[in-house]
């Protein structure tokens, strides 16, 4: 933050525009680079969701699956805050063999 | 000739009207004035401007279209400038010859030039379509002009994905229409954060300047004159650069002096 900043938030002016273009420009450029419309990246975000939170349970709150774009690089980065390991659950084969044993 | 050392150089953005034509018309006469043959090819067939800021726009009689067409000789078609003989131009056709140029006539014509010449810069269209692509085919590296403003960037690193994939490089870029003031007051994007978004290297910063309006009014490109003018001096600084020499860039922040621009630089220190 720079003095800047402080004396505009003191005052209840708004913060200089520069940082928000950079912040908006860094979000749109992930997504024109990585040819990834916004549903289709909402729908990957939810089937990565559902197949850690088989594993695992995680936060889903707090979870996060987003672009992120470093010197022309786009990598997705998930940030899953874990509660706890699941304990394997018993595989359908196992399930379907008591039922016929019984 | 020396063909196999002629350097192709790609002027592009993708957004219109950042400034495109501008520096190619004054690179080109910079070039000049440093004793490098160099040819100017409006590659923007549709909306052709370039001859316009050299003011050469009377002394037009062939085009590239009848160069391709062979009815008549590159020499022919060829607008030697009037003050700095180094530089020519190859005027853009009829832009009806959108319907049928391909990658490979621009190839061609590009050839043809690099028999006489040591520079040929490339004046591309806006946009990402066919026109760009038939211009990017005859360039071997590209310079990408660009304004600190989010549409410009935006689009220019759509530009660079497409020259990236064509392998085209070096792709070095300009930064255009920098106002120091407003990046004081941090409210227009830093040089380094269009760097460091682009990823490309600053091969120079131009400020923004009203002699480039009157330079296209008279059709006189600023490095003609060398009236001293910010923007002129950037433009010479870019060919000085692109020639191989060691040029520093300016600093946007140190260009004010006095109190207001000591104040605005303290309010820019992070404090935490």
């Amino acid at each position: 933050m720079t003095l800047r900043d402080v004396i505009n938030k003191l005052l209840g002016r708004q913060p200089a525009s520069a940082n928000t273009a950079k912040e908006r420009l860094q979000l749109v450029l992930a997504h024109d680079r990585s040819d990834l419309n916004p549903e289709l990246l909402q729908q990957m975000r939810r089937e990565i969701l559902e197949v850690v939170s088989r594993y695992v349970e995680i936060d889903i709150e707090e979870g996060d699956v987003t672009l992120e774009t470093e010197d022309r690089v786009t990598a997705l980065v998930a940030n899953l805050p874990i509660r706890r390991a699941k304990l394997p659950a018993p595989s359908p084969e196992a399930s379907l063999e008591t039922k016929v044993g019984s | 000739m020396a063909a196999a050392s002629t350097r192709y150089i790609l002027i592009c953005s993708g957004k219109g009207g950042v400034g495109k034509t501008t520096l190619t018309a004054n690179l080109g006469i910079a070039l000049a004035k440093q004793g490098a043959r160099t040819a100017v090819l409006d590659a923007d067939f549709g909306l052709r401007n370039l001859d316009l800021l050299l003011g050469l726009e009377n002394r037009i009689v062939y085009t590239a279209q009848e160069v391709l067409s062979e009815s008549c000789r590159l020499e022919q078609a060829l607008v030697k400038h009037k003050q700095e003989p180094n530089l020519a131009l190859l005027p853009a056709g009829n832009p009806r010859m959108l319907e049928w140029l391909t990658p490979d006539d621009m190839q061609k014509i590009a050839a043809m030039l690099g028999e006489h010449f040591d520079y040929v810069l490339i004046d591309a269209p806006a946009g990402i379509e066919g026109g760009f692509k038939n211009a990017m085919a005859a360039a071997r590296e590209a310079i990408v002009v660009t304004t600190p403003e989010v549409s410009a960037v935006r689009d220019a690193d759509r530009v660079i994905g497409l020259l990236n994939s064509e392998g085209v490089k070096p792709i070095q870029l300009v930064l255009n229409r920098v106002r120091p003031k407003m990046m004081a007051n941090q409210e227009m994007l830093a040089v380094s954060d269009v760097t460091d978004i682009l990823a490309l290297p600053l091969l120079g910063l131009v400020l923004e300047d009203e002699q480039v309006i009157v330079s296209t009014n008279r059709g006189e490109p600023l490095t003609l004159n060398g009236n001293g003018s910010p923007a002129a001096h950037a433009y010479t600084n870019v060919a000085r650069r692109l020639q191989g020499e060691d040029v520093p860039l300016i600093d946007p922040s140190k260009e004010r002096q006095g109190l207001r621009a000591k104040i605005g630089r303290l309010m820019q220190t992070k404090i935490f």
